[in-house]
């Protein structure tokens, strides 16, 4: 048994790190112990707020301008309720959340007009806006659609970015007290990174809901799977417009989409109705849309719901709006 | 008493023990059935378990805390559990001895040579773990971002020990060390950049594969019990059948018959577990080694060698199994288990280079999310791949079991099943619900699967929280799929025979199925002409009906002519004549020449989304025996809010 024996060094050395190793798998053991096991669902109630981008101290404005060309009559939509630069202030980052949904070209009238995002990007800077970014979570792929409906030349030859919809820009967001966006991946970091907020829609028939205007626009504010939504349309409409709340409203009833709603597809499907709506007010301008459509606010029960949500009135002419002609 | 003894009594003990645990997972009547066993401790002492989920979830679950004594004694005493414990190491011992009883010294001391081919289960060990680290090496490599403090503590950490080793031995560069570790920093920075943004998570524990202890489990318990049921040892109290079980079968024969090839060839070349004990016995305070490097050179100590760790040479401490057979076996008395190493000489570190682990790691690692690509779980999610109630997100599902087939053995009505490539190629073997095999569908007061889950891929819950009862009444029952009814092949819908066995069975309350009533004309040969009537009876012009067929009280008769169209209930009938109930007579009885119409009353079944939990019972009761006509779904469970089909509210 001679020429095998471990020397004290040797013996210490290996104990030592047979000790460490212990140690070291013991304490991952009891940091790591988990007796009582995983929760069901992600309990990650975040408490995420979407900031207030309306601006009561000016009042309730509203203007109707009748006209063909989208730039005239919007850039006089905006001078009679009191200018660009009453809501829109030096340095400001603005977020025009336009409707993208469709990849279809800007003659359909299926998706915001490119003149519209041009002339509202131009009228921001000239107010003297730090940023414009124009974003939508469309219903068809995202880049195609905003290539085809001429928004993101419209947005880019006029200074504006074109943020698309990506995973990471969404968060799970619960609206206060409301029944269906609970913890529903909502369009945030956009929402979270201006000042100011810009809706604007086409007026358009739909199927489901009656008209797609200011406040079914903000469905596009969604991501996930939600469509599931459209199982109760009115609830989810006037909680979206609880949820925004909008430094201004451009509604474009230059053209009207009167059936087929809300993809159209034929020119035989719009009317020209000469029209543009500017308010502060969304429940105000869709509830002066729905004439345009020819429809009763009767008949789109999500006007209702909003106004008593406390989203703004129906009875726009309460708000006494300019009305002119070009 | 022999030491050899010793570890044979403890082999016989454990594996005994193992299948009475298999044998007792079992629901019933009988003391042999489940009493409170701790049938998981075996599952629970294989710290592989323990680690793969540690790794995934960053989380050791309950009963997986066992592992650390087996890694404890492991780094104490070297490989026991191998050479003592695993029940599937005591199989291939067994048939391996079977294999060369017979065969001469010289061919005994071939096969038990070394094979430099045994580093391949280090190869399977990195790539495995590989896998189940892939999220945690995304959260490394973000941390610059996630975490500054704790990249820039590291960071100080890397250089001082770097600027401290490096002034104590000069032999080291200073200067190129510094600049090392500020290139690990600059490749970890950009590195948080490259990752950032929402990563779907993609930690698959795959270990389940080839952990020998998952295996030897789903093993005995999907393919060997069944068998045995067959017998007149019955084990459970119905038939089990286990779809896809084939593949389960093949492995195991395979790894059983590769004895034959090389003793324990499994634990030499493939089992996982055992390289991770070969890495843990490095420091091994006791080790098999000779006393003396001069001996007879005999070989004889090689001649039963389980592990094939060559111990007349250099003996390779991490494949040594602790089957002291050597000991045994020199008649020198050299060979012993010392604190000392062996005096020939020791091989400690397990055979895989640096570059060999990092090839298997990185393999490892990208291979799930390589695999993902495919969109599942995700986007292209299957909606066949129902799971018991209480399974996690498929995600995170994905990320603790290890097929080791418990909640398949335990769930009383035999609904649950190894998945095949239902759940993908990682869903392999893992839990998934088939509604034509078994007993019953997935009963609605049962919550056994959750409980015996070992890594709680399935999370025990209560009944309560089950059935969305009491603390759990606002959320609702969980939900696994819904019922849809397939109106093509639904008898009431396609075949106008009555049916509504699957409303009968709905066990949630109110049910989820409901019935509207449907009268459709009865298809007959003759036109049924008038001859003379009364209030109750109607006799016809020709021979048109078969006796008593419309007799059942689900036919109806209606006279087309008369201005009162209720469906009277036909109480009998002969060829040409019936009879209707006296309750409902008719006020103005049939004319002659009158034509009358029977008419079959059906219940037709309609599932509401809202009440369907999707338990599978309908879809196991259907007559339609083949493709069944009311068929239950993924959609709608409550796991997942991707699948939801209805808006809650």
């Amino acid at each position: 048994l001679g020429n095998n024996h471990l020397s004290r060094r040797q013996f210490i050395t290996r104990s030592t790190k047979a000790g460490a190793s212990i140690l070291a798998a013991c304490s991952i053991g009891y940091w790591f112990y988990d007796s009582a096991g995983p929760e069901g669902f992600s309990q990650d109630s975040t408490a995420l707020a979407i900031p207030d981008f309306s601006m009561p101290q000016l009042g309730r404005r509203m203007s109707i301008i009748r006209g063909n060309n989208r730039s005239e009559t919007l850039a006089l939509a905006l001078k009679s309720i009191g200018g660009i630069e009453a809501f829109i202030k030096k340095g400001d980052r603005v977020l025009l959340k336009v409707n993208a949904a469709f990849a279809s070209p800007p003659m359909l009238s299926a998706t915001t007009h490119p003149e519209i995002v041009s002339a509202i990007t131009r009228l921001c800077f000239k107010a003297g806006a730090q940023s414009v970014m124009v974003t939508d979570n469309p219903i068809n792929d995202p880049t195609s659609c905003f290539q085809l409906t001429g928004i993101e030349q419209a947005a880019r030859s006029s200074g504006a970015n074109v943020v698309l919809p990506r995973a990471e820009s969404f968060k799970p967001y619960s609206f206060p007290g409301a029944q269906l966006i609970q913890k529903w991946p909502v369009l945030y970091k956009p929402l979270n990174a201006v000042d100011k907020v810009i809706g604007t829609a086409p007026v358009k028939d739909h199927h489901r809901s009656g008209a797609s205007m200011i406040m079914k626009n903000w469905y596009g504010l969604l991501g996930g799977r939600r469509n599931v939504f459209h199982q109760d349309i009115h609830t989810i409409i006037k909680e979206l417009a609880l949820m925004v709340k909008p430094t201004l409203v451009v509604l474009d009833g230059t053209t009207t989409m009167m059936r087929n709603g809300p993809t159209g597809g034929s020119l035989g499907d719009l009317k020209q109705t000469h029209t543009m709506i500017v308010a502060t007010d969304q429940v105000a301008a869709d509830a002066f849309g729905a004439s345009l459509l020819g429809k009763a606010i009767e008949a789109l029960p999500f006007i209702k719901k909003a106004e008593d949500g406390g989203a703004g009135t129906a009875d726009f002419k309460a708000l006494n709006p300019v009305m002119e002609s070009i | 008493m022999k030491i050899l003894t010793t570890r044979r009594i403890t082999q016989i003990f454990f594996f005994a023990l193992f299948i009475w645990f298999c044998v007792v997972t079992t629901l019933g009547e009988h003391w042999r059935q489940l009493r409170g066993w701790p049938v998981n401790w075996i599952i629970e002492l294989d710290p592989l378990v323990g680690l793969g989920t540690l790794l995934t979830t960053r989380t050791l679950y309950a009963g997986l805390l066992w592992g650390l004594a087996t890694v404890v004694l492991t780094i104490i005493l070297g490989r026991f559990f191998c050479g003592w414990l695993c029940p599937l190491g005591s199989i291939h011992q067994f048939i391996g001895y079977l294999a060369r009883r017979k065969k001469s010294v010289k061919a005994r001391l071939k096969l038990n040579q070394y094979h430099p081919a045994q580093s391949l289960k280090y190869w399977i060990l990195v790539f495995l773990l590989g896998m189940a680290a892939a999220e945690l090496a995304i959260d490394l490599l973000r941390l610059p971002r996630t975490h500054t403090e704790w990249f820039a503590a590291a960071m100080l950490l890397g250089l001082a020990v770097v600027v401290i080793v490096g002034v104590r031995r000069m032999t080291t560069n200073i200067k190129r060390a510094v600049a090392a570790v500020a290139a690990i920093g600059i490749g970890w920075v950009l590195s948080s950049f490259l990752l950032h943004g929402d990563w779907r998570p993609v930690a698959s524990l795959q270990i389940g594969l080839l952990d020998p202890i998952s295996l030897v489990y789903r093993s005995i318990n999907l393919v060997a019990l069944p068998i045995i049921d067959r017998t007149t040892l019955v084990v459970s109290n119905s038939p089990r059948l286990y779809a896809t079980t084939w593949l389960i079968a093949a492995v195991f024969l395979i790894s059983v018959l590769l004895n034959f090839i090389s003793p324990r060839f499994y634990c030499r070349f493939v089992c996982p577990l055992g390289a991770l004990f070969g890495v843990l016995g490095r420091f091994a305070l006791w080790r098999i080694g000779k006393s003396r490097e001069e001996c007879m050179d005999c070989q004889l100590c090689q001649k039963n060698c389980e592990g094939a760790c060559q111990p007349p040479e250099r003996i390779r401490t991490a494949e040594c199994i602790l089957c002291l057979n050597c000991i045994n076996d020199c008649h020198h008395g050299l060979m012993g288990y010392h604190g000392t190493p062996s005096a020939g000489g020791e091989v400690v570190a397990p055979g895989l280079s640096r570059r060999e682990f990092l090839v298997a790691a990185l393999s490892g690692t990208a291979a799930i999310p390589m695999l993902r690509i495919g969109g599942s779980p995700g986007p292209h999610w299957n909606p066949n791949l129902v799971r018991p109630p209480g399974s996690l997100p498929e995600e995170r599902f994905l990320a603790r079991c290890i097929k080791c087939g418990q909640c398949m053995r335990i769930c009383p009505t035999n609904v649950i099943h190894p998945a095949g490539l239902t759940a993908g190629l990682e869903g392999l073997w893992t839990p998934v619900l088939n509604f034509r095999i078994g007993t019953s569908g997935c009963q609605h007061n049962c919550i056994a699967c959750g409980y015996l889950c070992p890594t709680a891929a399935i999370r025990p819950i209560s009944l309560d929280e089950r059935k969305g009862i009491n603390r759990y009444a606002s959320q609702g029952p969980i939900k696994i799929g819904t019922a849809f009814v397939d109106r093509g092949r639904c008898l009431p819908w396609a075949m106008d025979r009555p049916c509504i066995v699957c409303q009968e069975n709905c066990p949630v309350s109110p049910k989820a199925i409901f019935t509207r009533e449907q009268f459709n004309i009865v298809r007959i040969d003759w036109p049924l002409i008038v001859k003379n009537a009364d209030s109750t009876k109607i006799e016809f012009e020709a021979d048109a009906l078969v006796s008593g067929q419309y007799a059942t009280g689900d036919y109806f008769c209606v006279v087309q002519q008369s201005l009162d169209q209720r469906p009277r209930r036909i109480v009998a009938n002969s060829y040409r004549s019936l009879e209707v109930d006296g309750k409902l007579p008719f006020t103005n009885p049939p004319q002659p020449q009158n034509s009358v119409l029977l008419q079959i009353r059906l219940q037709q079944p309609y599932v509401d989304p809202r009440l369907c939990i999707g338990c599978g019972v309908c879809e196991h009761e259907c007559p339609v025996r083949g493709k069944r006509a009311i068929r239950v779904t993924a959609e709608n469970e409550s796991r997942s809010r991707d699948h939801a089909l209805i808006v809650q509210g």
